[in-house]
């Protein structure tokens, strides 16, 4: 029998049903694979109040649907005296009072939170190298990056320390640290799971969502999270439930090539690994269609516009008043905000709150922010139009595998290029999930699947046969 | 200060906080002087991840007032961030509306004595209170404070802000306006309107231009005027500084001013070099305002009268001067008690015996009409006592008195105490050329010519009578019985 840690969530809550293992012993063997962290992958371990509630579980008649199976927890989800920071020194030491929607349904459904994961900083990154504590390292290759924002719910999942975890999606930070760690990475609709608690970043774009080492174990997660929550108004009715696939073909599936997205800019062992992917689609029953998305080429643009402008108001609440840092070095209330926020946020935050500033300042706001709404809904309407002809679109997740620790952290606008096939997605609110689908210079290559809105069900299954066909190993080289 | 060679232009903009249970976005309770932060979560506190709803019954009392005000309903309203730091607000953003506001250019009607006037209403929205700083150390106020501390409990409460025309003159008529605007929207039950705590404020917009130049002049914004009479004031010193800076050759800067009620003095707060920029955007944590037309019918359908209309069918159908109509409305409660009073007496007389004896008998208890031991049934019988003169009108005060001590029946109190006119001429007779005898002094003085001595046998008559004669009755027969007439 693999080991505890080997198990899938899936597997794992078989066992603990059939009282084969007890969530003490599963919890026990992921926390220490935790707390020895060789990846930095997690910022706060929990032991005691993960051992507290595996043994409540154990104990209880009948086991909740979860069965207390462990899971790491994106420091940017507010969880209640279990300190949260959004990978800020702007929040060192901050213990919540309340804890976020999704985290709290998930614990209500028997989830186990054993810690928190590394972070870029408010989300804001894309190789968790922006983290104020230190970046998480690729299980794959220590010299390289887990991606982001995410990368530290990804890395824990990859190299083992959890069967799954929760992460946070702003313009790719869950699928694109899911596939430069080769797993699964879903970002539902916007709206299907509640921001409540989900310190924002750029809040029309943010979503939580789960990763995973197969599609099966990611949609029974976000099964347990979706649906309207009163505490965010932003939140949706969900129609129907989330199914947990099983389809294994994909007859009838058309399958849109986004051309865009497949060309100039993306590495050809990329590309080879998601051709071969499409290739599969075929195989499966399934035809491709080559699609367009005309305003793509305007998604980064637009992007780097609207999510630094709300950036810069959601950020402001963090002045040193109320909780958080507070600088020592302050004469008067001005002073106290200034130094505050240069002592506690770091350079790529400050950089975007500038940017946002700027954009929604008096005489450029509709130049900048008017002009980057307008170009969302264009791009909104190009997915419409390419939903008219196909069910899913597919791409690849991030134009490159894995880049070294420090590739890019002196060139923003190479970091910005990362979430190049992810955001277009992202603006337009839609549901994608990466999965792995091959490997190019020793690392796993993501393969980027979306949908129209609220179509998670098709989604997935498309995602499930896919990865079932691919059949990709998760397990990294060498992890011990 | 009125002067013919210039004319004040004047814009109110008004922020009533709203009648809720909760506050404007978090389920937090609303009160007033409770301890400090007692109401207060995640919210309203802008804890990391916590996001604002909507508060659907403050939607409502906006759309209330909408009504009243004659303004279209937005088919679709949005909430926008207001940016600024400030420790009174914690989001360093006030979620309000900017561009799409709940309520569209209407009409707010009032009255003076000269009939009825308009102001054009440019539009009303819906936005959140910030929280209260106290200034510790020093008089009160920021400058010289020793620290100040913050009290959220305020924080996040429902506020409606209705932004008027420049259809103002004087400070006379902001106040007129504002007075009536305030009873509209408190007998709406859309506000408490109680200035003094600040749960309504106004701020005037005012500019001075010479007389019949279309062209407005700088305006200056005035704040701080919690109440009619300093509203009054500051206006009409704010127009007569400006008049006399525009005089001297000057010129007005554009800029917020601070009024000090106490010496009455108009001290700057920032000129508008120092304004903010305040990056308003679209609240992304909200949805639109999309109120279901079907409700904004029913809510349209179940206004009650408006106290303007009401107090225009007084006088119309009732018959009722302009001050009675005006005293008479001044709460929902007395207005519904004085029609309840008119439905079963001569209107004008159930006007002046609710605003006057009623009231001042009852002023002395520290009772309201409407809560008091007098019904408008029994009020309505004393009044068709004595206006079929069944008791004489100091006995109907009396019978007054004594409903309001025990809620008795009137009739009974006339019994019981023998309070019933004398209706027996024969008797008053006889009383009268009883004392026209014991007095012959002043029943001579009569007789010389010195009318004002029938004062004194009335007097004397309805002691004799303990009131219970009708005194214009004695005085006729005094007159007949000693001149003979």
């Amino acid at each position: 029998m693999a080991g505890l840690t080997d198990l899938t969530a899936e597997q794992a809550i078989a066992a603990l049903r059939a009282r084969e293992i007890s969530s003490v012993d599963l919890t026990e063997a992921h926390l220490a694979r935790a707390e020895a962290d060789d990846w930095h992958a997690f910022l706060a371990v929990d032991r005691d109040g993960a051992l507290a509630r595996a043994r409540e579980i154990d104990a209880m008649p009948e086991r909740p649907p979860l069965a207390g199976v462990p899971i790491g927890i994106k420091d940017a989800l507010s969880t209640r005296d279990l300190v949260t920071t959004s990978g800020s020194k702007i929040l060192e030491g901050f213990r919540p009072v309340y804890t976020a929607t999704c985290v709290d349904r998930l614990e209500r459904a028997g989830a186990v939170v054993i810690g928190k994961t590394n972070m870029d900083e408010f989300a804001m990154g894309s190789s968790t190298e922006n983290s104020a504590y230190g970046p998480t390292l690729n299980p794959w290759d220590r010299t390289r990056v887990p991606g982001g924002s995410s990368g530290g719910s990804a890395a824990c999942v990859a190299a083992r320390q959890v069967p799954w975890s929760l992460g946070s999606d702003t313009g790719g930070s869950i699928r694109q640290p899911a596939a430069l760690c080769g797993i699964v990475g879903v970002k539902p609709t916007y709206g299907a799971i509640s921001r409540y608690g989900l310190i924002a970043f750029a809040s029309s774009l943010d979503q939580v969502g789960p990763f995973a080492r197969t599609v099966r174990d990611a949609s029974l997660l976000l099964g347990h999270m979706v649906g309207r929550d009163p505490m965010d108004a932003t939140s949706l009715d969900w129609p129907d439930p989330i199914a947990v696939p099983d389809a294994e073909r994909l007859d009838g599936v058309r399958v849109g090539v986004v051309e865009e997205l497949m060309g100039e800019g993306v590495d050809p062992g990329v590309r080879d690994a998601v051709e071969a992917a499409l290739r599969t689609v075929e195989d499966l029953g399934g035809t491709l269609v080559p699609v367009h998305l005309p305003h793509s080429r305007y998604a980064l643009s637009t992007y780097y516009l609207i999510a630094p402008a709300e950036a810069s108001a959601n950020l402001a609440r963090f002045d040193g008043i109320r909780y958080g840092h507070r600088t020592d070095h302050a004469e008067n209330l001005l002073e106290t905000y200034e130094n505050t926020r240069a002592e506690g946020f770091g350079p790529e935050v400050k950089r975007r709150i500038m940017l946002g500033t700027f954009a929604l300042s008096s005489g450029y706001y509709d130049a900048y922010y008017g002009q980057a709404q307008r170009v969302r809904t264009l791009i909104s309407r190009d997915f419409e139009e390419v939903f008219s002809q196909v069910d899913v679109v597919a791409s690849p997740t991030s134009p490159t595998v894995a880049f070294p620790l420090g590739a890019r952290t002196a060139d923003p606008l190479a970091m910005y290029l990362s979430d190049i096939c992810t955001i277009p997605v992202s603006l337009a609110g839609l549901p994608s999930a990466s999965i792995p689908c091959g490997v190019s210079d020793g690392m796993p290559v993501g393969l980027q699947l979306a949908g129209p809105a609220l179509s998670e069900n098709r989604l997935l299954a498309t995602a499930h046969a896919l990865e079932t066909a691919l059949a990709f190993d998760t397990r990294p080289p060498g992890l011990a | 200060m009125s002067d013919a060679r210039w004319e004040a232009v004047i814009g109110i903009e008004i922020h009533a906080q709203l009648l809720t249970r909760t506050k404007m976005f978090c389920g937090c309770a609303l009160s007033f002087g409770d301890d400090p932060n007692v109401h207060t979560c995640p919210v309203c506190l802008a804890h990391p991840g916590a996001l604002p709803v909507t508060n659907r019954e403050a939607v409502r009392l906006a759309i209330v007032a909408g009504h009243a005000l004659g303004c279209e309903i937005a088919e679709r309203s949005v909430f926008s961030r207001k940016n600024y730091f400030y420790p009174d607000l914690p989001k360093a953003y006030q979620i309000s509306q900017y561009d799409e506001p709940v309520c569209l250019g209407g009409t707010f009607r009032y009255l003076t004595e000269d009939g009825e006037r308009t102001v054009g209403i440019t539009r009303a929205h819906l936005e959140e209170d910030a929280a209260k700083l106290i200034h510790t150390g020093g008089d009160g106020r920021r400058a010289g404070a020793e620290s100040s501390v913050v009290d959220f409990n305020r924080g996040g409460t429902p506020l409606l802000e209705i932004v008027t025309e420049p259809d103002l003159r004087s400070g006379a008529e902001a106040a007129a306006f504002l007075k009536q605007l305030r009873q509209t929207l408190v007998q709406l039950g859309v506000t408490d309107g109680n200035m003094e705590q600040g749960s309504m404020r106004a701020d005037a917009n005012i500019s001075v231009r010479p007389a019949g130049r279309e062209a407005f002049g700088t305006k200056t914004e005035l704040k701080n005027m919690n109440s009619f009479t300093f509203l009054e004031r500051g206006i009409t010193a704010e127009i007569a500084r400006q008049i006399a800076v525009l005089e001297d050759g000057g010129t007005i800067t554009q800029e917020t001013l601070h009024y000090e009620p106490t010496p009455g003095e108009i001290t700057s707060l920032r000129s508008k070099e120092e304004a903010h920029d305040y990056r308003y955007f679209p609240e992304p944590d909200l949805v639109p305002v999309v109120p279901d037309r079907a409700w904004v019918e029913e809510i349209r359908a179940s206004l009650p009268e408006l106290p303007i209309d009401r107090r225009e069918r007084w006088m119309r159908d009732l018959g009722l001067t302009f001050e009675d109509a005006e005293v008479l409305s001044e709460t929902a409660e007395l207005a519904g008690y004085f029609e309840a009073v008119a439905a079963v007496a001569p209107p004008k007389s159930a006007a002046n015996w609710v605003r006057g004896e009623l009231r001042a008998q009852l002023r002395e208890r520290g009772e309201e009409p409407w809560e008091s031991e007098v019904t408008p049934a029994a009020l309505g019988e004393i009044i068709a006592m004595a206006e079929a003169r069944e008791i004489s009108m100091p006995n109907a005060k009396a019978v007054l008195a004594e409903v309001v001590a025990t809620g008795a029946a009137p009739r009974e109190v006339v019994e019981a105490k023998g309070l019933g006119a004398i209706s027996d001429e024969t008797e008053l007779i006889a009383i009268v050329d009883r004392l026209l005898a014991e007095n012959a002094a002043q029943a001579q003085q009569l007789r010389d010519g010195r009318d004002k001595v029938v004062g004194f046998f009335v007097g004397q008559a309805m002691r004799a009578t303990q009131g219970r004669a009708d005194p214009a009755r004695v005085g006729e027969l005094v007159r007949e019985r000693a001149l003979g007439g």
